[in-house]
Formats: structure tokens, sequence, C-alpha cells
């Protein structure tokens, strides 16, 4: 059970508190894993790919998924905080393509490394201010705000680049997506720092606990003096940020930013913080469930290819995939009351 | 507040309005010459830019006026396009349809209206188009197989990656180039889609390597997807040049590589070359009322490598 509920005593009606199993200390440490239908069924899928391919259980292989894993990764630790306040942010993608070729553009232009990746970070906290902004202050829906947004920083980004690549970057930039600290690839450390900073903020900070009392009932959260508004643009803010990062990895990674780049990935980004138990209706959750989301997203796409997976059939199990844990995630929320 | 919110909105509206009419007084109503409306899938994409600066430079040189419009992947939106160009009243329009079906009722608009229309890559259905200059992807898969079968003196393996599933260029290529390949002692080892975007190029290689060591070729059907797998094996530790990879576009990126020797061939449908002839065809007909030589125009696909990179349409 995560620990942000319990401690929302001044929250009298905030739904999750109904849901409160007397957690072990085990289970506490692996607050996310909780959902443990997701769990089960993402070992079932890591066994039988390790069974169906022998070439899946490989440390390169697994390397790999986690790598892959990584960029759509450290955007749902971002979109968990915006979820949590029952909130959603379809613009990730555009947002990533937007700092990527901004970021790309600066250090074509040989800024120096820290301040090409402050700008880029910016550009994506910046979006995401305009979007927490006319969520808060002017109290339109966040689907409606993020779908505009969505299009804006996509139009923005074939703008600024007239829809060319921007290729080939100094040895350090590229470092952030290719290179390695002690054998570990470094996007796989970046998601995992994100997600460690992520749980911190949820669990060990006021505003952590904040954003799930917002999601979990918006009335009694005002009307128990929370800044309602600040924390949810708060939120936005670092779905924001975390989409830059996005950028910044797979800008490295690949060598090249593209105002194409992106597209489609709000469904990896949004289905991987699903997948990981956090409700969309606000409230419940938590970004180790996410990291589980994401890595089990991963896997798929990587089973899909290893095992040579039609094009057309690839479609249909991922959506499959999204719509069988949302309904699991319903029938959980539905049996707790 | 209700009776706000509709003050907002008529404002809004009269904003809007106006930002248009400045548009509107200098579109064709008032203008002498020909003007020739332009309408490509996307102008997000590298492959319709490149295809929309020709179309210009051609028309500069012609003495034509284009207007360039972008209908966002989408048909419907295409649709809205070729009806808007009906109302401005342009002398021809050059589509580039997103879907055959789709598109088949704006060319039979365009024929009611009397307005001429010639289609450059893809085809319509049905409607009387002037011309139809395009390259053949079926073709030019064959072409890729024949290419990568000769350098690898018939025998060995290839990895291919697809296109988008469904979207027509990408199936032809398969096409094409399973074909081919089916009748030579080169194996199709596997198969995967990697949608067109060379992120997921990266990806979708990152994992193909892991399950399959021994291929001696790369197949993809655009150079994007390509330039991904190229960046994929490279941080597999494959030299440059062990594995034949040919790509679809001869994009910038692609024609770089091919010179600095990371990627050895690219299929080239001369789209720039397409646009131009079809506006070419076009204009005549509406100067001096000439019918084009033909129906249907192809314009053969090549396979550029090192050797023939100057004759590559897109330079670096």
């Amino acid at each position: 059970m995560r620990k942000g509920p319990s401690k929302l005593g001044d929250c009298p009606n905030f739904r999750s508190t109904k849901m409160g199993l007397s957690p072990s200390a085990l289970l506490r440490s692996i607050a996310g894993l909780r959902k443990f239908g997701t769990f089960a069924g993402f070992l079932a899928i890591v066994v039988a790919l390790s069974l169906l391919c022998p070439k899946f259980l490989t440390a390169a292989n697994l390397a790999n998924v986690v790598r892959q894993s990584s960029i759509h990764g450290i955007m749902a630790v971002g979109m968990t905080l915006v979820i949590l306040t029952a909130g959603i942010d379809l613009s990730v993608g555009s947002v990533l393509a937007l700092a990527g070729v901004i970021g790309a553009g600066l250090e074509h232009r040989d800024w120096p490394l820290a301040a090409v990746l402050a700008a880029t970070l910016a550009v994506g906290g910046l979006a995401g201010l305009v979007n927490g902004l006319v969520v808060t202050k002017g109290r339109v829906t966040p689907f409606v705000v993020t779908l505009g947004t969505m299009s804006i920083a996509r139009g923005l980004a074939h703008l600024l680049t007239g829809a060319q690549p921007i290729s080939g970057f100094r040895p350090a930039f590229h470092f952030l997506g290719a290179g390695e600290i002690l054998a570990v690839p470094v996007p796989i450390l970046l998601f995992l720092a994100s997600v460690a900073a992520a749980a911190v903020l949820l669990e060990r900070t006021r505003l952590g606990r904040y954003l799930y009392a917002i999601g979990g009932n918006l009335q009694a959260a005002r009307l128990s003096g929370i800044p309602v508004d600040r924390c949810t643009t708060a939120a936005y803010v670092l779905c924001g940020t975390a989409a830059a990062a996005g950028a910044i990895i797979l800008t490295a990674r690949l060598n090249a930013a593209e105002s194409i780049a992106g597209t489609g990935y709000e469904l990896d980004v949004i289905a991987s913080v699903v997948i990981g138990g956090t409700s969309l209706s606000g409230g419940r959750g938590g970004v180790w469930g996410t990291l589980l989301g994401a890595l089990l997203i991963g896997t798929i796409n990587n089973g899909m290819n290893l095992l040579g997976i039609s094009a057309y059939f690839q479609l249909v199990v991922k959506g499959a995939i999204i719509v069988v844990a949302a309904f699991l995630d319903r029938l959980q929320a539905g049996g707790r009351g | 507040m209700s009776r706000r919110s509709s003050v907002a909105k008529i404002v809004l509206l009269a904003v809007a309005v106006g930002l248009l009419l400045p548009g509107c007084s200098r579109g064709p109503a008032g203008h002498e010459g020909i003007v020739i409306g332009l309408s490509v899938p996307s102008l997000s994409h590298p492959f319709f830019v490149c295809i929309r600066k020709h179309v210009e430079d051609e028309a500069r040189q012609l003495g034509v006026r284009v207007i360039a419009t972008d209908a966002e992947d989408v048909s419907a939106k295409q649709m809205a396009i070729v009806e808007d160009f009906i109302a401005q009243g342009v002398d021809g329009v050059v589509l580039a349809p997103i879907g055959a079906e789709a598109l088949t009722p704006a060319v039979e608009a365009l024929n009611q209206a009397g307005i001429p229309v010639a289609t450059v890559d893809r085809k319509v259905a049905g409607g009387d188009v002037l011309v139809h200059v395009g390259a053949d992807n079926v073709e030019g898969g064959r072409i890729a197989a024949r290419y990568i079968i000769e350098k690898l003196h018939g025998r060995g393996a290839v990895i291919e990656l697809e296109g988008t599933p469904g979207a027509s260029p990408a199936i032809d290529r398969k096409q094409g180039f399973e074909e081919v390949l089916a009748a030579s002692g080169v194996k199709l080892l596997v198969s995967q889609t990697a949608e067109f975007y060379r992120a997921k190029g990266q990806s979708v290689m990152e994992n193909l390597l892991q399950a399959h060591g021994d291929f001696q070729a790369l197949y993809a059907a655009n150079d994007e997807m390509m330039l991904g797998a190229l960046e994929a094996m490279a941080a597999h530790g494959l030299p440059p040049g062990r594995v034949v990879t040919v790509g679809y576009d001869v994009i910038p990126d692609a024609a770089r590589s091919i010179r600095e020797g990371r990627l050895t061939a690219s299929i080239e449908q001369f789209p720039g070359q397409q646009a131009r002839q079809a506006l070419r065809l076009l204009v005549a007909k509406i100067r001096d009322g000439k019918l084009p030589p033909s129906k249907e125009v192809y314009l053969t696909p090549v396979a550029i490598d090192r050797n023939n990179l100057d004759r590559a349409e897109t330079k670096e």
C-alpha cells in the first residue's frame, strides 16, 4: 500500500483511505508492486518470452529492453504526477519534439552542454506551465487544453526546422543517449533516477501528498486549504520537463532530432501509467507501478520483434493489453468501492 | 456568464475573420496570372517538403503562382482543401492524394468545376486526371532486392524493415522486394515494421540484433528507418560496410551516409522531377490547351550508391 493517503488525516473524503489494507513492511518497500495483477502479468509475459525465444533472457537483451523503455518511461514518470491529480497530458509527444529540436539547434550552435540541457528542460517546463495555468486558472478540461498544446508544440517544432532533421552532435551530448557508466547505459540511469526522484516527491514531500489529495477529492483538498492550483500546475510543469528529458535521451541516442519525433508517444506513455495501476480518475497509484508499466510496454515491443510478429498483429496485441489492463484496474477499483 | 462568453466568441470570430481577410484579398480572384493549388498529404514529412520546394521552384520558372497546403495526413482535410481550391477559382491543381479511394470525390469535384488536375506520387482510383506522374513503388522494391542479391552474389540472409502498416508505399515497397527475393537464393530472415520513423527503426533493429546475428543485408522501406537502424548497428559494434544496407528516398542525411560509407545505397524516386513534370504538363494544358503525351508517366527508380551519388536529387 502506498504511503501517501494514510498521512492525509485532514482529508476525510479522500477516497483512497477506504481501500487501506494493513501494509506489511515488505509491501511498503515495494509500494508500487501492490498491483499484483500487473506484476503477475509482467512475470507471465517474461516467462512466456523466455520459453518462446531463448535470446530474450540474455543480459544484452534485457539491457536493451530497459534502455528502450527509458524514453517513454521517463515521460510516464511525469505523466503519473498529472494523472494522480485526475488530469491528463496529451501534449507530451509533441513537447518532446519541440524540446528536442530546440536542444539540437542549440547543440549545433555549440552552446555549453549544461546550457543546452537546461534550455531543453526549460522548454518542456514552459510547455507544462502553459498547460497547468490554462487547466487551473482557465478552468479548461486538461484533455482539451493538452490536445491544443499537442498541436501547437508540434507545429512550432515543424516551423523551427522546416520539418528537416537536425543530426550529428558532439560526443558529450551523444554520451547521454549512447554512453555507459559502469557498464550501465546512461538512459537507464536517468530513467531510474527520475523514478526515484518522483517516488521521494510523492511519498516524502508535502507536494506529493497534496497531488494525491487533489486527485482523490478536489473539493475536500480545496476546503482543507491545499493550494490546489499551484500544486496541479507544478504537476504539469514536471510532466513537461520529463517530456523534455525524454527528448534529450531520444535525440542523443538517435544522434538526430526531428520535428516528427515522439508522434504517438502519448499512447505508450499513458499506457505505461495506466498499466502501472495509476487510476485515470486520480488519487490512486504511484510511480513504482509506472516503472513496471513502462518496462511491460518495452518488453512487449521487444518480444514482438524477437518473435517476428507481423505488423498488423502487433497493433492488435498492444491495444488489447492496454484495454485489459484498464479493465482490471476498473475491477479492482470497483471491488474496493 | 453565458452572455459574456458569447460576446467573447463573437470577438474571437471577428478577429479570425479579420486575420483571414488580407489573405483573401491577395487570393487568386484578383490575380492576373495562372494560380495552381498544390495539395500534399503532409508538410511535416521531408519527402513532401521536397516536392513543394521543387513545385515552387518550377512555378517560378514557368511564371505561375502556387498555393501550397498541408492536409496533416487526413484525407477529409485534403478533400476540404480541394474544395477550397475550387471556391478560390484556381486554374489547376497538383495533388498527391492521401488515399486512392478517399480522394476520388475530390477529383470528381474538380472535374465538375472544369479545373484540370495532375496527380503525383500516388494515384486516385476514379475521376478524370489530366496526367499522373509517379514512381512505381513496387518496382522500387524490386530494384532494392536486385541490388542486394547482386551485392551478396545470390546467397545470404536479409532483414527487412517495413513502413507504416496499411500505407500503400509500405505495401508496394514490401511486395516488390519480397517478390524478387523469393525467386533468388537470398533468404528473408525476418520482416518487422518501424512505421517509417527513425527512432522506431533504431529500437526495432536493436531488438532484431538480439535475435538474429547472422545476416548479410538490411533493407528499409525508407531512409528514416534505415538511419535509425544504422545507429543501432553501430552501437552493436557492427562495423559500417559489414552489412549491405539499402534504404529508400535518398534524403539528405542518407546521401551523406552513402558518401561516408555508412550506408550502401538508397532507392531514388525523383520526387522533385515527378512534381516538376506534373506542373509543366498542367501549365501546358492551361496555357495552350496542350494535352500530355500520355495519361500516366512513370519515372524509373534508381539505386543510388557511392558510384552514382551525383544522380541523387537531394544533395546533402
